[in-house]
């Protein structure tokens, strides 16, 4: 039977869709189109009604629709390392015309479908059929797909029009992420990490396209200073002006207001959607909480967001006081999930922890994307206040705050092989859980889009461990 | 002194910074580790201080580091942890420790959390807008910051004039330095890669005052030399650090002369020299705001290729047929400007070769084999 989709979940899907289809909407009227780092201050693009995709959204879809691999390696076919960030490589392969394409027959016009993919046939009474010829289980047609291959947009673009490009463009994978307009500006903020520095230069340098930068220097102290502010400060200022330059029109106060409005509105609904997961058992899991960070990312600015997270939770009061959850198991152990999921391999990830009744009920995301602020001077310190840019005490603070509110029992830290400075300090994290909450943690090896880089066989081992040593505690 | 004997004083002092640092802990100076990139070490200098670079070592393991990095971080961050942990470092007085990549962004704090009590750690975020007013005043808190936790661990102000001097001594440093690269490509033929390496890495471990009058007393021995009879080829090596004498033994080996090069830990941070007058902690940002070209620095001209046109450029100035770029494994801001690297250099026709390095390599087996058909390609040529 299929899940039951929450009215609140049903409108943050579509705030996304809506977000993906006014670019490509925008795009097609001769509209300019930017790119965005997730925590650029979506605010300043909103005041020039500019419609902004975010690449690093696009990675995660892309990388869970299991085009991460394919567009990686696209990325190192091009020249650039696999030792670089996943959604920085999918993302330069997209910006360099790349597209994970269906194979096509341009003499049929028939997808060619590869033999290994599909599941097995089954008959009326559930059992798999044997194809008498191999003595092997035949495939259910149904379920079968082509083969995915690189196609370059720029040659199809090229192409006269006919049979051809029609086909080929038709055989680009049809889902959103991997269906965005080519950027016109790219909007970049540092503050989560400088990989995003030389990504955005990359992306200006294909596609000749201006970059507006916002550099958030990288701090050793749990208060931002004067200094960080005005030099911010006057960054968002020099943005301002070159969005003017950029668009043609004037920086309008008013819509930045409204923006920054909706931005608070929809940050605090999403701390309070959030903090849910406090009840015990949790009405949702942590992993549903990674599916709405897309409206935080695209959608912050828009009061569609702020409308739809509210209507969220109402659907969680609603289960609260149903006694419903989401969790399609009994809750026996509560864990923080720490870092970026890998995206491609989210039901792999998922399968111990169901078996062994562990939900997740707290994620660093729900305090990382809280941005919210009463005027310009704090709004510039919250944007100082991304995962990755805030020193390791800050960094502990926060995990251990909803680690405590969210009454967890261990810790499952994912050793991000796309980024550095995120795994860079989680060991010393790690002991400090240890010693300031006293309960375990174990850590894994992964990658949030390249799926080359996660070992099923070590993270099983790993939450096997976890949830013997959360066993042991609680003797 | 002959060529011979000042360089092997610089190959000593290259070869043991651990003797370097005794050296100049028994001579009364107080030391600073200074670890990559653009920290600015005039302000050590002028504190009277010895500042020590570290740039991790070739003849070091990786164990106690592992309490802290995954395996995915570059050496030279993984052993400077390494070198802070086991004692290497215990006679420096304090460590600079620079954010501007994002294996260093979380070292600060790994440092900063393990050297508690042990040793005073001072943090640098440098600005990425660097040439705006905005930056330059973003710059001069940060560098009044390391000002500031020198002078804790001084005891006493660190005065404008003392600044000033040290930037006399600094940008001598820097033109000798300058000089002797191009000195060493003109005489390869006695300043083989292996001694090359030894004179500009010596830099990082000695007083500036003794390494630049040893340093221009060795460039005026080889000015004094007839023109280098040299038979091999010319490359510009490119790259973080180059420094490993078995790895440099194999181009030596195959008759490669080095005649510039793009490295961060040689000539990348001796480009530009700092104003002598004025305000002398405005000069430091303004030095650093002019420094450019650099895979760790933003480019407000994102949109060109002036990085790698830049490096094309210096291939074609500098007389050689070819680059060698030695990859920093796990260094994503070099590995992020390769392709552009490679368009530049494909567009101007220049042969180069990268090899994949790091500091705990101590087989060059597969290097020395692309070397030697690399070195083949450019004879034919």
């Amino acid at each position: 039977m299929p899940k039951e989709v929450s009215p609140g979940v049903l409108a943050l899907r579509k705030v996304v869709d809506d977000v993906y289809a006014d670019a490509r909407e925008a795009k097609k009227q001769g509209k300019l189109v930017g790119w965005s780092s997730s925590k650029f201050p979506c605010e300043l693009a909103e005041a020039f009604d500019l419609n902004v995709m975010y690449p690093e959204n696009q990675a995660a879809g892309i990388a869970a629709q299991r085009d991460g691999e394919i567009m990686c390696q696209a990325a190192e076919d091009l020249g650039f390392d696999n030792d670089i960030c996943g959604y920085a490589r999918i993302s330069l392969a997209y910006a360099a015309g790349k597209r994970a394409s269906r194979k096509i027959d341009l003499e049929t016009g028939e997808f060619v479908i590869d033999p290994n993919s599909g599941k097995p046939l089954k008959d009326e009474n559930g059992n798999v059929v044997i194809d008498e010829a191999t003595g092997k289980p035949k495939k259910d047609p149904k379920t079968m797909k082509p083969y995915i291959v690189i196609d370059d947009i720029h040659e199809i673009e090229a192409l006269p029009e006919g049979r051809e490009k029609e086909l080929r463009l038709n055989a680009i994978q049809p889902y959103k992420q991997m269906r965005i307009p080519q950027p016109d500006f790219v909007l970049c903020c540092n503050n989560i990490c400088n990989c995003m520095t030389k990504w955005y230069e990359n992306i200006a340098r294909m596609c000749n396209i201006p970059l507006i930068m916002i550099d958030v220097p990288y701090n050793n102290t749990v208060e931002v200073n004067d200094d960080y502010v005005a030099y911010i400060r006057a960054q968002f200022d020099n943005a301002i002006h070159d969005l003017e330059k950029l668009t043609g029109k004037k920086f309008d106060q008013q819509k930045f207001d409204d923006a920054c409005k909706h931005a608070n509105r929809t940050a605090q609904a999403w701390l309070r959607v959030c903090d849910y997961l406090q009840y015990k058992p949790a009405p949702y899991s942590g992993f549903d909480l990674f599916n709405h960070m897309a409206d935080v990312v695209t959608a912050r600015g828009k009061v569609q967001a702020a409308e739809a997270f509210e209507l969220l939770e109402k659907d969680l009061e609603k289960a609260i006081k149903e006694g419903t959850t989401t969790t399609p198991f009994p809750e026996q152990y509560r864990v923080m999930f720490e870092g970026i999921p890998c995206w491609p391999k989210l039901p792999n990830l998922f399968k111990p922890l169901k078996a062994n009744g562990v939900n997740v009920t707290a994620v660093v995301y729900a305090p990382a994307f809280g941005f919210v602020y009463n005027s310009y001077d704090e709004m510039v310190k919250a944007y100082c206040k991304a995962p990755n840019s805030v020193c390791i005490e800050q960094g502990v603070d926060w995990r251990e705050g909803i680690c405590r509110e969210n009454k967890v029992d261990g810790v499952l830290v994912h050793y991000n092989r796309s980024c550095k400075p995120w795994s860079g300090y989680m060991a010393e994290m790690q002991r400090r859980f240890t010693k300031d909450l006293g309960i375990p943690c174990a850590g894994f090896d992964g990658d949030q889009a390249d799926p080359r880089n996660f070992n099923e066989a070590q993270y099983e081992t790993r939450v096997q461990g976890l949830v013997e040593a959360m066993q042991a505690n609680r003797k | 002194m002959s060529i011979e004997s000042l360089v092997q004083e610089f190959t000593a002092a290259a070869a043991s910074p651990k003797a370097q640092l005794k050296k100049y802990k028994d001579a009364g100076y107080k030391c600073i580790g200074v670890m990559p990139y653009y920290a600015p070490e005039e302000l050590v200098h002028a504190a009277g201080m010895v500042p020590f670079g570290m740039w991790g070592s070739n003849k070091k393991t990786i164990s106690k580091a592992k309490e802290y990095c995954a395996t995915f971080y570059c050496t030279i961050a993984q052993l400077d942890v390494e070198m802070l942990l086991d004692g290497t470092c215990d006679l420096l007085d304090g460590v600079i420790t620079p954010a501007i990549c994002d294996t260093l962004r979380p070292m600060t704090q790994n440092i900063r959390v393990m050297m508690e009590g042990k040793l005073p750690t001072i943090f640098l975020a440098h600005p990425q807008f660097r040439r705006p007013q905005f930056g330059l005043e973003f710059c001069r808190a940060q560098y009044t910051h390391v000002k500031t936790e020198l002078e804790k661990i001084r005891g006493s102000e660190i005065t404008d004039e003392e600044i000033r001097n040290s930037i006399k001594v600094y940008n001598k440093s820097r033109a000798a330095r300058r000089e002797f690269v191009k000195l060493a490509s003109e005489h390869c033929d006695v300043i083989d890669p292996i001694m090359r390496s030894a004179v500009l890495k010596s830099a990082w471990f000695m007083r500036k005052e003794e390494h630049t009058e040893k340093l221009e007393a060795l460039n005026a021995e080889l000015k004094a030399l007839p023109a280098a009879k040299w038979n091999g080829v010319k490359i510009v090596t490119s790259g973080i650090v180059v420094d490993s004498p078995a790895l440099l033994k194999v181009l030596k080996d195959n008759h490669v002369a080095i005649a510039a090069d793009d490295v961060a830990h040689e000539s990348r941070p001796i480009r530009v020299d700092a104003s002598e007058e004025g305000d002398p902690m405005m000069a430091l940002c303004q030095q650093f705001a002019d420094q450019d070209f650099d895979v760790l620095l933003y480019d407000e001209a994102s949109e060109q290729n002036r990085r790698g046109e830049f490096v094309a450029k210096l291939v074609e100035e500098s007389g050689a047929q070819g680059l060698v770029l030695f990859m920093q494994q796990f260094c994503d801001p070099e590995e992020m400007e390769y392709p552009y690297l490679k368009k530049a250099l494909d567009a101007h026709k220049i042969p180069f070769i990268k090899l994949g390095v790091d500091q705990q390599m101590r087989d060059f087996g597969q290097a020395a084999t692309a070397i030697q058909a690399f070195v083949d390609v450019l004879a034919m040529q």
